[in-house]
């Protein structure tokens, strides 16, 4: 199946640069007839769209000087959707007032647009600013030409191209239309602007294309989309994944007011990868008239394999696995004959166990969709981070082509990889086929907790030997969960993608290292959540850290260092895409021990943590995820009661070339914060197959008053390729948090959420 | 027959009186500025204000907005101060829930003219922002302050 192909590739957000340009350029990118005018575009511009330039798929130019310049990305509140329309701009020399964001389609010929990974900016950047730069050399081509003057006597400035000796002036919209004549220069004739031109890659004025209508309240959301006739939806799922239908009864349902009747969805045929999960819908005059209904169904369910999941078992059984040898997926020298000497020569041997549960994305806006199939085809439109997949899944679903399914991409409220998978468009168009009409379907915070595609569970279990000098001579790192590979095959029990996810590629300078992974069975649907398998691995790996830091009565900022040893490239020897990354992003230990310092610098280490009294505390972790560096230290306080507050985190960033400062400094106070709630209250959990939250009650995400006080972001200065922004600030939080509890109370705590153990 | 304003307009309803006044402002309204997030109000994105004061709309039934004023973040003249320091300290990311975050907000300084970083906390920790803009939401209030009370000097120097 395609799809999973597709969609297991990008689990591991090592989307091929190379490839992805060559897929774009090779379906027309700079073809001039390839003409693409949005439907919203037309409908707000009438005839203008007539003159327009359009040098590309992803920009035009209209004769009143108005840059259309497309977002193939979703915008889910990392801010891409504002940062690529930027590049193009700049490369342009646009005046950025003058620029128009039209939110593409889903359509292959923007090549991949999942948004995820962290990837937006640097799988496009080189294309963006090849974009615009060849709209700049085309727009002074036009004006050479009318003033009979050679081009290389022209230049630009934001909207006009200029005649230097002469001082003539001609504006962009003005040289639309000639320019639209004129023939595509190759890419070797286009000139890209030396980084010292650059108006807006990497300058602080860059702000969010939307922020207007957000704070207005005019930005539409997908809970904000309608179509003229449409119905509204509310899904009764089967509570235990894989259950179906054996009978129900509607009567006390359709006699809710409102109500107006109900349907059924089938449920999938495994693997489930992001169809709809089954269940009954209630079809009504308004959202709440839906929801109401469900509650008077009465639904009975039949059996499935997955009602024997119970957490507290399950836990056992991952640690159970992860104490026997594993699957090896790195391995330097020959770490059992160092654990086989043991305790020879003052080597100590430390072991230690560390769990995280699963966890729910919780978006602010629940998964919501509307959707209409008419004639074979199928209109929808959705907040979705990936209109591909929305393609394919209803394709999939419906047995009609990909090609027949246009899917329109409205803002994200939030997304963190739930909205990936795209199973509440494919019930819209499912319940719409059944119907006859356009069908919006809502799904409520209950459905989105219990229903999620989770973050796994996981068991890790880490061995050293440590030498007299206290740095290990051998490490050994196993990890344990259900892979996300179980979305897409029925029978993956070990990971795959997730191995390159702060597990494989671990920089620590070890003579004896082996990292493995162990098989575990799913019971629930698992997917990716805001840095991933990142998450458990950085907890695991710089929670042991620390501890040995500890044990050898070491400084953990100078015993990470040490760990991560002198200024090197490192080389992993690894194959297929995180070779390819490997290659274009080589794993740099100076890197990652400047993002240390900085952080260690910032935040007083060394002077502000000795002083600290009983209670107080500061840790550190450093993690390289989605090819960004970070390292983060937080402080905490432990008050009387064992509460846990945060007045400080220090946080250094290197991400290389980045385009908008201010929004990646929100970027990493919002990890802090993302990160405060999984350390601190984060927990799902299973009985009997159905899982035990359903809202914020029971599952608790960081509220004001609990967040950190206060989170410093240091931005390092980089010309190496952009990297990612959106998921590496999550990784270091809880770890250099768990850190610092354990400097401020001397407990040592094992396993997230910090809520389940007493810290007084 | 339920009689209300919204947004200075006069209205009238008579649909089902138990149906919460967020699926009236968003499904009959058309005001979708007002958004859905927990149906609880344990997340405060459907905030507006009743006859001034800070409500959830999702646990509001609309029998106990008889007589009464509710205005929604499309009844703010934009750009209201706190809006404005919204756009100045950039505080949104994907920005769903920010217009509940203003909305609790303006209530919030309508009551306190500058308020405390405690009292910020206080009135402003049942909104949730899964993004994490919290420290930003909190400089935003302190500007808006600073902003209000620039306002509210012009006013007075000018009468």
């Amino acid at each position: 199946m395609k799809l999973i192909e597709n969609v297991s590739r990008h689990v591991s957000r090592h989307v091929s640069r190379r490839g992805f340009l060559q897929g774009a350029l090779a379906t027309g990118v700079f073809v001039l007839g390839a003409r693409f005018v949005p439907e919203l575009l037309r409908a707000a511009e009438g005839d203008a769209a007539a003159t327009t330039f359009e040098p590309s798929l992803w920009m035009s130019i209209a004769s009143d000087g108005t840059v259309t310049i497309v977002a193939h990305r979703s915008e889910m509140g990392c801010g891409s959707r504002t940062a690529l329309p930027l590049v193009v701009a700049d490369e342009l020399d646009a005046d950025w007032s003058k620029v128009k964001i039209e939110q593409a389609i889903g359509d292959p010929k923007y090549g991949e647009q999942d948004t995820d990974g962290s990837h937006s900016v640097r799988s496009s950047f080189d294309l963006m600013r090849q974009v615009g730069a060849t709209g700049r050399v085309m727009l002074i081509s036009a004006a050479a030409a009318q003033w009979g003057v050679s081009p290389k006597e022209c230049t630009t400035e934001p909207h006009f191209v200029v005649h230097q000796a002469s001082g003539r002036k001609l504006g962009y919209g003005v040289l639309a239309a000639a320019a639209a004549k004129l023939p595509v220069p190759k890419k070797e004739d286009v000139p890209l602007k030396p980084r010292s031109e650059w108006r807006y890659i990497g300058k602080e004025s860059n702000a969010l294309f939307h922020l207007p209508e957000i704070v207005t309240g005019k930005a539409i959301f997908g809970m904000d989309a309608t179509m003229p006739g449409m119905v509204y939806a509310s899904v009764e799922h089967p509570p235990v994944l894989g259950q179906k239908i054996k009978s129900y009864d509607d009567k006390a349902a359709l006699k809710v007011p409102g109500v107006q009747k109900t349907l059924t969805i089938e449920t999938f045929k495994p693997p489930h990868v992001f169809q709809p999960l089954g269940g009954v819908a209630v079809i009504a005059d308004n959202t709440y008239a839906a929801f109401q209904g469900r509650k008077s169904l009465k639904i009975k369910w039949d059996s499935s394999p997955h009602s024997v999941y119970n957490s507290a078992p399950f836990r056992k059984t991952l640690e159970a696995t992860s104490r026997q040898a594993g699957k090896v997926v790195r391995n330097v020298g020959d770490v059992d004959a160092v654990f086989a000497k043991g305790g020879e020569s003052g080597t100590k041997i430390i072991e230690a166990e560390y769990y995280t549960p699963h966890l729910a994305h919780v978006s602010m806006e629940p998964p919501v969709a509307v959707a209409e199939y008419r004639d074979g085809k199928v209109l929808a439109w959705a907040p979705t981070q990936n209109p591909q997949a929305v393609q394919e899944t209803i394709a999939g679903v419906l047995g009609i082509k990909k090609e027949d399914v246009t899917c329109h991409v409205t803002l994200l409220g939030g997304g963190f990889g739930r909205k990936s998978k795209p199973d509440q468009v494919a019930e819209a168009a499912v319940l719409s086929k059944q119907l006859g009409k356009p069908v919006k379907v809502v799904w409520s915070r209950e459905d989105d907790i219990r229903f999620d595609f989770f973050h796994s569970v996981a068991a890790m279990y880490m061995k050293a030997a440590v030498g007299p000098e206290g740095k290990p001579t051998a490490w050994l790192q196993r990890t344990v969960y259900p892979p996300i590979g179980s979305t897409f095959d029925a029978s993956a029990t070990y990971a795959l993608d997730e191995m390159g996810l702060g597990w494989n590629n671990l920089p620590f300078d070890i003579a004896n290292h082996r990292a493995e992974n162990g098989p575990a069975d799913y019971h629930v649907r698992i997917g990716w959540l805001r840095s991933v398998a990142n998450i458990y691995h950085a907890f695991a790996i710089h929670s042991f850290a620390d501890e040995l830091a500890h044990n050898a009565n070491k400084d953990s900022v100078q015993y990470l260092l040490d760990l991560i040893g002198p200024a090197r490239i490192v080389n992993l020897d690894l194959k297929g895409e995180e070779a390819e990354d490997a290659k274009n992003y080589p794993l740099d230990t100076a890197r990652l021990r400047r993002v240390v310092e900085i952080a260690a610098e910032k935040s007083g280490w060394g002077k502000r943590s000795m002083q600290m009294g009983k209670g107080r505390g500061m840790g550190i972790a450093a993690h390289r995820s989605f090819l960004t560096y970070v390292a983060t230290v937080v402080e905490v306080e432990v008050d009387s009661k064992g509460q846990v507050h945060i007045p400080n985190v220090w946080t250094a960033v290197d991400a290389g070339t980045i385009v908008s400062p201010d929004n990646i400094r929100n970027q990493f106070e919002g990890a802090a914060v993302f990160g405060t709630s999984l350390a601190l209250f984060g927990e799902i959990t299973a009985t009997d197959g159905v899982i035990d939250q359903s809202n914020f009650h029971n599952f608790q995400l960081t509220r004001m008053n609990r967040a950190p006080r206060h989170v410093d972001v240091q931005i390092v200065k980089s010309e190496a390729p952009p990297a990612g922004v959106g998921e590496p600030g999550v990784p270091p939080f809880a770890p250099a948090l768990y850190n610092a509890v354990f400097a401020a109370t001397g407990k040592r705590v094992r396993e997230l959420p910090l809520s389940k153990t007493k810290l007084v | 027959m339920i009689r209300f304003k919204v947004n200075g307009k006069e209205t009238v309803f008579d649909g089902d009186p138990d149906m919460p006044l967020l699926w009236y402002l968003r499904d009959v309204a058309a005001l979708t500025g007002t958004k859905f997030g927990c149906g609880m109000a344990l997340c405060g994105a459907c905030t507006v204000h009743q006859n001034g004061a800070a409500i959830r709309s999702c646990t509001t039934p609309m029998r106990e907005v008889g007589g009464a004023e509710i205005t929604t973040i499309e009844g703010i003249a934009p750009m209201h101060p706190v809006q404005k320091a919204w756009m100045e300290i950039r505080v949104p990311q994907c920005g769903y829930c920010q217009t509940g975050q203003i909305m609790q907000a303006i209530a919030l300084l309508r009551e306190n003219k500058d308020p405390s970083d405690a009292e910020i906390d206080t009135a402003m920790s049942g909104n949730l922002c899964r993004c994490g803009t919290y420290q930003r939401i909190r400089a935003a209030i302190h500007e808006a302050a600073k902003h209000l009370a620039a306002k509210h000097q012009a006013a007075k120097e000018t009468a």
